[in-house]
């Protein structure tokens, strides 16, 4: 474990709960400083989240940057922050969204804007918080956090429909993280003193709720426990995610969300759910995991067809995004659950790219409804005319989304096909409709939207994008296009962390990739043998 | 220096270029000239050290092998399980390669794409300055994305080019997006491109996981094997059928073929170079570049064949009535590309890649020239309406005819080369039984020589109603005719004489003259076929060699001979109007096309949509409605357990009730307008979180 640099992710996580704080003591009024504080904020936040890139050693220990310190010691609650490959790609996501999404919202938003600011900082500390614990206890208050500010944004500076879709985003949510503590509470004690009242045993180890102590009793659980523990957490991360069916809602919370809202709930919220896969489910219970593969790559498939061809039902331009991100992360959960090297991956780099992608789009349509105040596909056409630069811009980002080689989507979801295809040739063969499907909800919304001609008398004053609107939407262009081209440095930070869990599985779990003989050729069988005997005697 | 050792500039070149025009003249709409100027030195660059990097490989290099340039490492993927039981390390990288396949290939595509660079110049002069470095940015970004396809040294980086050009022809189809139909039609090729994509996709997948690799020099190295027939036939049979899928899509080939007509809302210019000369061939490139597959699965082969022979007569047979003059050389398009795929089909892979190069002088030529006729009718499409041209643009006239001769197999012009080379093979299939399935060889061969004929027929229906006879349009349209300025005439010169002579000066016939081996292009590809050598090359007799070259000139002379009787003999053309009166349902199914568009919109477009919102009233209704029940229901049960005051219960029915006592007081104080107190408390709160903290430790 290394502890260099630990104070950077304790900053990282927490210098946005100063600028809360701060926040607090400027008089309502003074809107202009209010922006400027959180902008700064957050600017600065990004910042210190860089050298996470560079001071990360792959090559080096599991988890980087720790702290660990005693908080609870009567219990074993521990406060530790570390991150490792995976949770640093996240955390960068998390600064850059979270910059982008107060930079956006400058106009959007013209109430309250003091409070609003303050839940955005607020909601960043929650994120990061999550992607910095190690502790069990640790993670569980800052998924809590989280939740709070989320509900605020939805609830006060929604859309009409604001209250329904915040307190059923909040039930949601919350029915699942008690789940998820049940599961933790089950693992907490088999660990160390069992629950006899349930027949529990327990190992007898030091009662801890570090994460990294239980990876290292996963091959000792039980199968049946871990069923039990796998399918609460499952529960709480699905719905997160989230799986069909378990999504409704997301588009309810996206549609009624204000823009900066969406961004972060469909750029970071949920990931939510598949970093508690990766971080929690996999390592920690192998042996369920390996056994409910088989079932999760067929709902992840089912989630990519469905909320494919639910989005091209769609009227509304955000619910349309917000279908789509169902799909796509049924594209991320089959990746996992391929679970080889290449599924991995493309999952992990799918977060990052569905984040980027789809963080733009929702900025993209936030941009014109901030104009119009609709965001009916129907009330649009024809503004490539007056819009070019938002255009091209919404062009770029639409190819991004279904998948252009040389643009972000690609590269995740080819790995994810083939590391689905390496597991079950199907699983690929049902997957790969979903890029048909993408390309066709997503290229006719927009013709509908750009194409044709300009004949809404309400449109004819759009105005094309102004500077501050541009510089939201050009960092995600860039990270576009250098996840699309180079994606070699972000493979290089995740390579450890990937090898590290199949590894994890592969020790509990043997033999845990079907094997796949499909007959390469009736006659082979019989001929093959002579020759191949020739090929290993030259060798 | 070693031009070739920079491979990957050849693509780079055209891209710096479309960045320019599309980051910088078009935003501060700079103006025409210098919009055309950087697309041509981008265009042109491309074609010189194109040209340069392939005549100095042939010079230097063993042009018998491929030679692989690696820009970088652009995925990597790690250790794979594959079929079988092994792993390989999943290694993609930026490859590119040079070899007797993408040097034809480059050699074509790199000066014919500059040529109509050069015809775009005076085509689109009209165009307003910011959709004018729009045109040329798209256009040099095309010439990026089609040279990565050519030059690819694996099937990824092959697979980026693909869905590029695929891009490039989405924008330029939409180019007028303002006309929604433009807008559709762009669409429309994009979604069947893609359907086509997700066999290749599938191609990529099993081809990685039978052999651990996908790089072509390795993959062809493994079915080069002695044993690899027996060991790799299902594999590539497979493969072989799933890439014909992907090839299906971007050629335009049966079923999926629906898209090329359509895609003649673009730019005419665009048309010649994208759906005629380029794009639409890449399907032809990739059998030919992964011939290795086909050669070993003979089924695949064989799918090949009957996909391009049908096509090849049924495309010729819609061609017949058209009246749209790019309507009429679209689906000409679609029934070369048919020849080709069947010349793949046979085993004639370089036959077939000759035709792609000889159809992309005299298509290309069709297709400006149809630009020119347009450009002086000011945009009419319709031949009804034109008519006499060729007194008004003589220039246009003559090339059109030299490569509409070219396109009847008239000897000796290129078309009449190639395609007889390839209609020869198939016939010789048929004759040596080639993998048991002579008959079928027969059939198909039988299909390539009726629509040959057809083929004559179309083509001079076309010239003479377009360039015969008196003018057919109004007063005022024919005060506007006139022959285009020198950017479009130039190119069309200099590909009318490649029309004339490309054929026999890269593809001699010399079987016909016992003079085996003066085809440089048969030599040249040879090393690339794997197995090439193990069919006879004399399976058939001299003498029904000749026979068949006869046959096929004499066919070609009926078309015309039809054609000459029915619309240039009789100016009022009563022959065609009569047969279409006498068999009206016959002349509708050929008129519409054989309503194939309207089918595939019921059965698969509609379908689509209604499967779509069936699924959505299902997620509204049912899966929401579930959850909004389980929230009433728990509401209830939450109800019921506070009036019994039951302490002890079930611990999540429990918890369950206090998360709805906590939000619905939340959502009290909501409406209350307490959300700044909520905030401070927040803040505290975490506050006070971080000070046990520090007290503790």
């Amino acid at each position: 474990m290394e502890t260099q640099y630990a104070y950077l992710l304790n900053i990282i996580c927490y210098l946005p709960l100063a600028g809360a704080v701060m926040l607090l003591f400027i008089n309502k009024e003074n809107v202009k400083a209010i922006k400027t504080l959180a902008t700064t904020v957050a600017a600065i936040d990004f910042i210190v989240s860089l050298p996470l890139w560079f001071l990360y050693k792959p090559e080096g220990a599991e988890f980087q940057f720790v702290t660990k310190v005693d908080w609870i010691p009567s219990i074993g609650v521990q406060y530790f922050f570390g991150v490792d490959g995976f949770s640093v790609l996240l955390i960068l996501l998390t600064t850059l969204l979270g910059l982008i999404s107060i930079y956006s919202s400058f106009t959007a938003i013209t109430n309250r804007e003091k409070e609003y600011y303050v839940f955005l900082l607020l909601l960043q500390v929650g994120m990061l918080g999550v992607f910095c614990s190690l502790d069990f206890v640790l993670f569980y208050v800052f998924w809590e956090v989280m939740l709070v500010p989320m509900y605020f944004l939805i609830g006060v500076w929604g859309g009409p429909q604001k209250l329904y879709a915040a307190i059923k985003f909040f039930l949601y949510t919350l029915v699942g993280s008690v789940l998820m503590l049940v599961g933790i509470l089950a693992l907490y004690f088999y660990n160390s003193t069992g629950l006899e009242a349930i027949g529990l045993h327990g190992l007898g180890n030091a009662a801890t709720f570090a994460v990294p102590s239980l990876y290292a009793i996963a091959p000792q659980i039980p199968a049946s426990l871990q069923f039990w523990i796998f399918l609460a957490f499952f529960v709480g991360f699905a719905i997160k995610v989230p799986m069909f069916p378990f999504h409704t809602w997301l588009p309810d919370a996206h549609v009624q969300a204000p823009t900066a809202g969406s961004v972060i709930l469909a750029g970071v919220l949920l990931k939510m759910g598949t970093y508690g896969f990766i971080r929690f489910s996999l390592p920690l219970l192998p042996d369920a995991t390996v056994k409910a593969a088989g079932w999760i790559g067929v709902m992840a498939i089912i989630a990519i067809i469905y909320g494919a061809l639910v989005a091209m039902a769609q009227k509304d331009m955000k619910k349309l995004v917000a279908y789509s991100s169902v799909s796509h992360m049924g594209f991320v959960m089959l990746g996992m659950f391929a679970l080889n090297q290449a599924g991995l991956r493309g999952s992990i780099l799918q977060m990052l790219n569905h984040g980027v992608s789809t963080g733009a789009l929702f900025l993209l349509v936030g941009i014109v409804y901030e104009r119009r105040h609709n965001r009916m596909i129907a009330e649009y056409g024809g503004i490539a005319k007056i819009m070019p630069v938002y255009a091209t811009f919404f062009l770029i980002i639409t190819l991004s989304s279904i998948g252009l080689p040389t643009l972000n989507g690609f590269v995740g979801e080819f790995f994810i096909l083939i590391g689905a295809f390496a597991h079950k040739w199907w699983w690929a063969l049902f997957a790969a409709s979903g890029i048909v499907l993408g390309a066709a909800y997503m290229l006719w919304m927009y013709q509908r939207v750009f194409f044709g001609e300009l004949n809404n008398p309400k449109n004819k004053e759009l105005k094309d994008l102004n500077l501050r609107e541009q510089w939201t939407i050009i960092p995600l262009i860039i990270m576009a296009f250098w996840i699309g081209l180079y994606p070699k440095p972000f493979f290089r930070i995740m390579e450890p962390t990937v090898n590290r869990l199949i590894h994890r599985i592969e020790v509990a779990v043997p033999d845990f990739q079907p094997e796949q003989q499909i007959a390469v050729s009736s006659a082979a069988q019989h001929e093959e043998e002579p020759g191949h005997a020739e090929a290993e005697a030259e060798e | 220096m070693k031009f070739y050792h920079y491979l990957w500039l050849i693509p780079l070149f055209p891209l710096i270029g479309a960045a320019i025009n599309g980051l910088i003249v078009n935003r501060r709409g700079m103006g025409k000239n210098l919009a055309h100027t950087i697309a041509l030195i981008g265009s042109g660059l491309a074609w010189l050290w194109g040209w340069a990097a392939v005549l100095q490989w042939y010079l230097t290099e063993d042009h018998t092998k491929s030679y692989v340039v690696k820009a970088f490492t652009w995925m990597s993927g790690g250790m794979m399980p594959l079929f079988g039981g092994g792993h390989a390390p999943l290694e993609i990288s930026a490859s590119y390669q040079i070899d007797p396949i993408s040097a034809v290939m480059v050699s074509f595509v790199t000066f014919v794409g500059f040529l109509i660079h050069l015809y775009s110049v005076g085509y689109m002069h009209s165009e307003d300055d910011r959709a004018y470095s729009r045109y040329f940015s798209y256009l040099n970004l095309f010439m990026f994305a089609m040279l990565t396809l050519i030059l690819g040294a694996n099937l990824p980086v092959l697979f980026v080019g693909w869905e590029g050009v695929g891009l490039c022809s989405y924008l330029l189809i939409g180019f007028y997006f303002e006309k929604d139909w433009c807008a559709t039609a762009g669409k429309k090729a994009f979604i069947v491109n893609r359907i086509g994509d997700f066999g290749f996709l599938l191609a990529i997948f099993f081809t990685f996981e039978y052999f651990g690799t996908l790089d072509f020099v390795k993959l062809s190295e493994i079915m080069s094997a002695h044993h690899a027939a027996a060991q790799w036939g299902g594999a590539a049979t497979l493969i072989g059928l799933l890439l014909l899928v992907g090839a299906m899509g971007k050629s335009a080939q049966i079923p999926l073929y629906v898209w090329l007509p359509d895609a003649m809302a673009g730019p005419t210019p665009v048309s010649a170079l994208i759906h005629a000369a380029t794009m639409v061939t890449a399907g032809v490139y990739m059998v030919v570049r992964t011939n290795f597959f086909y050669h070993l699965g003979p089924q695949a082969m064989l799918g090949v064949a009957i996909v391009g022979g049908f096509t090849a007569f049924y495309a010729a047979t819609i061609g017949l009535v058209q009246n749209d003059i790019k309507k009429v050389l679209a689906y000409s398009t679609v029934s070369q590309l048919g020849y080709m795929f069947l010349g793949a089909g046979v085993g004639a892979f370089a036959a077939g890649l000759f035709h792609v190069v000889t159809h992309a002088f005299f298509k290309a030529c069709l297709f400006l020239g149809s630009g020119s006729v347009i450009h002086a009718c000011s945009g009419n499409q319709d031949m009804r309406t034109m008519g006499g041209l060729r007194k008004y643009m003589p220039k246009t006239y003559w090339t059109f005819l030299a490569a509409t001769l070219a396109i009847a197999g008239i000897p000796p012009f290129a078309g009449f080369v190639s395609k007889d080379a390839i209609l020869g093979k198939a016939f010789e299939a048929g004759f040596t039984d080639l993998n048991g399935f002579g008959t079928a060889y027969f059939v198909l061969w039988a299909l390539g020589l009726a629509g040959a004929a057809l083929t004559a027929f179309y083509m001079f229906r076309l010239v003479f109603m377009t360039f015969h006879g008196e003018f057919r349009g109004t007063e005022e349209e024919k005060h506007h005719l006139h022959e285009s300025p020198w950017t479009m005439t130039l190119p069309l010169q200099v590909l009318a004489i490649l029309s004339i002579f490309g054929g026999i000066v890269i593809g001699f016939p010399g079987q016909l003259f016992h003079k085996e081996g003066w085809s440089f292009i048969d030599g040249f590809l040879a090393p690339m076929m794997v197995g090439v050598h193990e069919h006879g090359e004399h399976a058939i007799s001299f003498g029904l060699e000749w026979g068949l070259v006869v046959l096929s000139v004499l066919v070609a002379c009926g078309g015309i001979f039809v054609a000459w009787s029915m619309y240039k003999k009789d100016p009022s053309f009563s022959v065609p109007k009569s047969l279409a009166e006498r068999f009206p349902r016959a002349y509708q199914l050929l008129l519409n096309k054989y309503w194939v568009d309207e089918i595939y919109d019921v059965l698969f477009v509609q379908a689509c949509i209604k499967l779509a919102d069936l699924l959505w009233e299902f997620d509204a209704r049912v899966v929401d409605g579930v959850v909004n029940g389980t929230r009433h229901l728990t509401v209830g049960t939450s109800f019921v357990s506070g009036i019994f005051d039951l302490r002890v219960v079930d611990g999540i029915v429990n918890l369950v009730a206090t998360i709805n006592y906590r939000a619905s007081g939340a959502f009290r104080r909501l409406q209350v307008g307490f959300t700044q107190g909520y905030a401070m408390v927040m803040v505290f709160g975490a506050a006070l979180l971080l000070a046990v903290f520090f007290i503790s430790f």
